[in-house]
């Protein structure tokens, strides 16, 4: 079981929830676990081709899958797996 | 010799009175005086003097940076007050590079502060960021965080980057030489719509006041030239949870600015890379006017009018009749509408309504789908002037 960490902007999909666990050996395992509890979620996380969004970044501890064979990449039972994605927001600094 | 981003020969001797203002900062060994000749003889950029702008500015101009160059096409709104404290109320109004520039000389009038009150172009950027140091990007859209990153990458200037959502702030020092920029984090940004603007979703407001000052230190670190910054590393604030959380950022040999085989050489069309023309957003969504909602309701025809609001939010400005689904069920509560009868669905603005109608049409919804355009705010300006405007 690996913990995931929800981001802010995507915990409208996750009832408010900041946390949740899922089962999986890797990481693409481990996600698609976490999307099945919360269908409106997938789209957020997943493209149309099925690939994740570049604009998520997974990290496992505090290591960017990217470097690790991405969502091949392992989960130990009891590792974190944080959900990072793009925010922009600069408190309405326009430029 | 030099240390930090500041050459040797920009450096002269402090004048007493600065001396005395700058007593603090010359106490510290890792300042002193040659720090602080550093900070005197740097020039560095804000972009946007919103949220995380306010604070970099004013703790940048206390701290006896030489020059200051602050950009923003915007006035000073009500609503910015409760955050951005470096304008006040009587500003309100006022071009926000005035108002800010006002503050910083009556922080610290040996400040030479430059205001570019425009927006940054593809066209400008080059020439507005050549001039300075440092950046500190403090903007609150994609499009500028991307033109700003790569006018960084190519000029080869530190881009000290900070962003907020509700709770949550991101911080790290994008810095192409040494470590990872901006695109190797992230390749490309959300689908307009997916991730809502603070505008939409709020901000606590001092959350940019930490994150900003944040950014100010990492500023000062890299103009003094010590200490660890955080170049490839992202540093994650909760401020409801009161967390903070390190992570290690990579430079992607792949990235197309500033990887091995760069495919980006100059700045680009950045609101066409952020999917922001129509020939690159997804297939239309239809809209009524608030007007003709109006009209058709008076008229008894059968509509439903779903307002995707969360429950906080909708609690504002209520919507009459509305039928109430959170933005975050929509799929999963999908039979809960009538094919047969119009659905108008409504939000704060008529962004979040749009991906509400795109996600009930790919998970197979066959009814007609209508987008209020320009939200409830456009219902309380053009049909119930009693609504309040949130
Ligand atoms: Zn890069």
């Amino acid at each position: 079981m690996a913990k995931i960490l929800i981001p802010t902007a995507l915990r409208a999909f996750t009832d408010g929830k900041s946390e949740a666990e899922a089962e999986g050996k890797t990481v693409g395992e481990v996600i698609a676990a976490f999307a099945a509890a919360y269908p409106d979620i997938a789209r957020h996380l997943y493209d149309e081709e099925g690939r994740l969004r570049s604009y998520v970044n997974v990290f496992v501890g505090d290591e960017n899958i990217r470097g690790f064979g991405g969502l091949d990449a392992p989960v130990k039972d009891g590792e974190t797996v944080t959900l990072v994605p793009a925010i922009a927001g600069g408190g309405a600094g326009r430029a | 010799m030099s240390k930090g981003i500041i050459s040797d020969d920009r450096l002269s001797s402090l004048s007493n009175e600065e001396i005395a203002r700058y007593s603090r900062h010359l106490l510290l060994p890792q300042i002193g005086l040659e720090g602080q000749e550093r900070l005197r003889a740097a020039k560095a950029l804000i972009v946007g003097t919103g949220g995380l702008g306010a604070p970099l500015a004013l703790y940048l101009a206390a701290a006896g940076v030489g020059t200051l160059g602050i950009v923003d096409f915007d006035v000073v709104e009500e609503s910015n007050l409760q955050r951005q404290i470096i304008h006040s109320t009587r500003d309100v109004g006022r071009p926000k590079v005035a108002s800010a520039a006002d503050r910083i000389r009556a922080i610290n009038p040996g400040v030479n502060v430059i205001t570019h009150n425009t927006r940054l172009t593809s066209e400008n950027a080059l020439g507005i960021i050549g001039d300075y140091d440092v950046v500190a990007d403090g903007t609150d859209n994609y499009q500028t965080r991307y033109l700003v990153n790569d006018a960084c990458v190519l000029l080869g200037k530190p881009n000290v980057y900070g962003s907020v959502f509700q709770f949550e702030g991101q911080a790290s020092v994008f810095s192409a030489k040494e470590g990872p920029c901006y695109r190797c984090l992230y390749p490309s940004p959300p689908p307009p719509g997916l991730v809502p603007s603070c505008s939409e979703g709020g901000v606590l407001g001092v959350l940019p006041g930490i994150v900003g000052t944040i950014q100010a230190n990492e500023t000062i670190k890299l103009i003094v030239g010590g200490g660890e910054s955080l170049v490839s590393r992202l540093l994650l604030f909760d401020a409801w949870e009161m967390r903070f959380r390190e992570l290690k950022l990579d430079k992607d040999p792949g990235c197309p600015i500033c990887g091995r085989k760069p495919s980006i050489h100059g700045l680009i069309d950045y609101e066409q890379f952020c999917g922001l023309k129509p020939d690159h957003a997804e297939a239309p969504v239809d809209a009524i006017e608030a007007k003709e909602l109006k009209t058709r309701l008076d008229a008894g025809d059968k509509i439903q009018v779903i307002d995707i609001r969360e429950p906080h939010e909708q609690a504002i400005a209520p919507f009459p009749g509305a039928k109430y689904i959170p933005l975050g069920q929509m799929v999963r509560r999908m039979d809960e509408f009538d094919e047969k009868v119009d659905s108008v669905f409504l939000c704060k603005i008529g962004q979040r309504s749009i991906f509400a109608i795109r996600a009930l049409r790919e998970a197979g919804y066959q009814g007609r789908l209508l987008n209020l355009r320009d939200g409830v705010g456009a219902w309380a300006r053009d049909v119930d002037n009693n609504m309040p405007k949130y």
